[in-house]
């Protein structure tokens, strides 16, 4: 367990002291909730919220900050790999798993600072938190895909040599998983032969749950939400382990 | 008491390359000991499997008596290792560096501030405890390393190239600190290198490892003195008079070139005078006269037949020596 809290305490630190990655991260999700909320708020209706899609867009912007953020931490690792660091942790008397975990906890405490500071933003942009419950709900929506999307960054880095692939998957994988999510429009207004596979986005069950925890409104039962990106939680972080365990240094 | 380290034909084969090739050797506690070779002789690939970092072929090794391939927890407990490429985290503070290091280790709290304290003394970084390690020369950052490496009080310290791309005083510096350290800690050190001076000074015993064999190990007096001793050369214009007159017992050679005699013997000091006045007496005039006394470096070319800088650094070695001469 200290093993675990040592390396999470290490990701916070280096966090806290990367200011200008925080403020990097923050700026997209807030300029995406100004341009895209106010800009198309009085021409956009959305089922349940009315015209209010800036009230809608919320929740999604917050699960995209989780995610980016996320991802890049996990992804992370290759740094240490290449700088060497990496080497210390894994020749200490502690198992992989332990590493892993920390790795991952780290990382998503970071991506779900970075969530909640999107989520006081906007505050001020008008979001209506319903009530507490309904923000300890978002809060645990949030730590579930902080989870799930550092575990996946780990998974990738453990198989890259550098920094090179990383544009790659951004653009192939996390963005369109971050599209297809209904993080920026309804699925129900999607064509029907795309729905199908925003069902199969883990991410969309995120953004559901967060939604359904800020404004009370969501197109999927919070429940399966939360059984979806559960499960898709524990696979991950399954399989990060079991490739961080053979990660090459 | 049982040796620090027990290597018995310890073999890595990677596909057709076999890096190191079932070398066997034994460290008494308290020794430095030193594996010399050229880049990629298998010196690296050594201690990863000392340390546990990569599995051997075949063959055993012990560390205090346990098995690397047995107990790998117990043997990472009593090592600890400076790796040849630096391992600190830059974002972190050299304190910073040093708690992540003892916390790993499980070390206590009270006693992990205590040595994190001693050992920055130890190594000169206490007064740059607070600064970020990326403020930190190549020199620093090696003696950080070498600190955190003995944080968990290891019984056996593994440096990888210790000095590499470090300038002469710097080099100097930690050369005074490792040995310092042995001293002081009694602890056992294996250290690689393939600087000869280095091995010269620090080490106790050394093996020469080319071609993942161990073509000798010895201490470096034994070595130098296996390849025939020290040379005394004299330059003049009656080489055949010398031959003549020099007939002592101590001459153990006498070669005669164009305008030249290399005389080979032991303790070259102590007779040098002796020849001099023996050719003055004689009349025969001295145009020069040196003493070369043998050098790891000749050890190596008369086991071998190469000097170990003829063996060719490959391009990326060239580039992390760069890298890492950048930094200063």
């Amino acid at each position: 367990m200290d093993v675990i809290y040592t390396i999470w305490l290490r990701s916070i630190t280096r966090y806290v002291r990367s200011k200008s990655r925080i403020i990097g991260s923050i700026s997209m999700p807030l300029f995406f909730l100004i341009f895209l909320g106010f800009g198309l708020n009085s021409v956009v209706n959305i089922p349940g919220l009315g015209d209010n899609y800036i009230q809608f867009l919320m929740p999604g912007m917050v699960a995209m900050s989780v995610l980016f953020t996320s991802v890049f931490s996990g992804i992370q690792i290759i740094w240490d790999k290449q700088f060497g660091f990496l080497k210390e942790t894994l020749v200490a008397p502690v198992s992989r798993m332990e590493i892993m975990l920390g790795q991952t906890f780290g990382g998503a405490t970071t991506a779900v600072i970075q969530g909640i500071i999107i989520m006081v933003l906007s505050l001020f942009l008008g979001l209506n938190v319903q009530s507490l419950p309904g923000f300890l709900i978002a809060l645990g929506f949030m730590v579930l895909i902080g989870i799930s999307f550092t575990a996946f960054g780990i998974a990738i880095a453990s198989r890259m040599e550098d920094m090179t692939g990383f544009q790659l998957i951004m653009n192939f994988v996390v963005f369109p998983i971050f599209g297809l999510s209904g993080a920026m429009f309804p699925i129900s207004s999607l064509p029907g032969w795309l729905k199908p596979i925003t069902m199969f986005d883990p991410l969309t069950y995120g953004v559901e749950g967060i939604r359904y925890g800020l404004t009370g409104v969501s197109q999927i039962n919070p429940v399966i939400s939360f059984m979806v990106i559960g499960g898709f939680a524990c696979i991950m972080t399954i399989i990060g382990a079991f490739m961080f365990r053979k990660i090459n240094i | 008491m049982t040796p620090a380290i027990q290597v018995k034909d310890l073999t890595k084969a990677f596909n057709d390359l076999v890096a190191v090739d079932h070398i066997s050797f034994e460290i008494e506690q308290g020794e430095i000991f030193g594996l010399l070779g050229p880049n990629g002789a298998g010196k690296t690939t050594t201690l990863s499997m000392l340390s546990t970092m990569l599995k051997p072929s075949s063959g055993t090794a012990l560390i205090q008596g346990i098995d690397i391939a047995k107990d790998q927890d117990s043997v990472r407990k009593a090592i600890g290792i400076v790796f040849q490429d630096q391992s600190l985290d830059e974002e972190l503070t050299a304190r910073e560096n040093m708690d992540f290091h003892g916390r790993l280790y499980r070390t206590p709290p009270e006693v992990r501030k205590q040595r994190i304290d001693e050992l920055l003394h130890l190594v000169g970084l206490y007064e740059r405890k607070d600064d970020l390690v990326k403020t930190f020369s190549g020199g620093m950052r090696r003696r950080l390393e070498i600190a955190r490496g003995l944080l968990h009080h290891p019984s056996v310290l593994f440096l990888d190239e210790p000095t590499l791309g470090l300038d002469p005083q710097t080099r100097n510096h930690l050369w005074q600190y490792i040995a310092t350290l042995s001293k002081e800690k009694n602890i056992t050190i294996i250290l690689t290198t393939h600087y000869m001076e280095e091995a010269d000074r620090l080490c106790n015993r050394i093996a020469i490892i080319d071609h993942g064999r161990i073509i000798a190990l010895d201490t470096p007096e034994n070595l130098k003195n296996s390849i025939g001793g020290d040379v005394v050369t004299i330059k003049t214009p009656d080489i055949n008079a010398v031959s003549r007159i020099l007939n002592e017992s101590w001459v153990i050679r006498l070669e005669q070139h164009s305008d030249e005699v290399r005389i080979s013997l032991q303790n070259a000091e102590q007779h040098i005078s002796n020849i001099i006045t023996q050719l003055n007496q004689h009349n025969i005039p001295i145009i020069s006269a040196s003493i070369h006394k043998p050098t790891l470096e000749d050890v190596f070319l008369s086991f071998t037949g190469k000097t170990i800088r003829e063996q060719e650094m490959d391009g990326k070695e060239k580039m992390r020596i760069h890298h890492r001469m950048m930094r200063h």
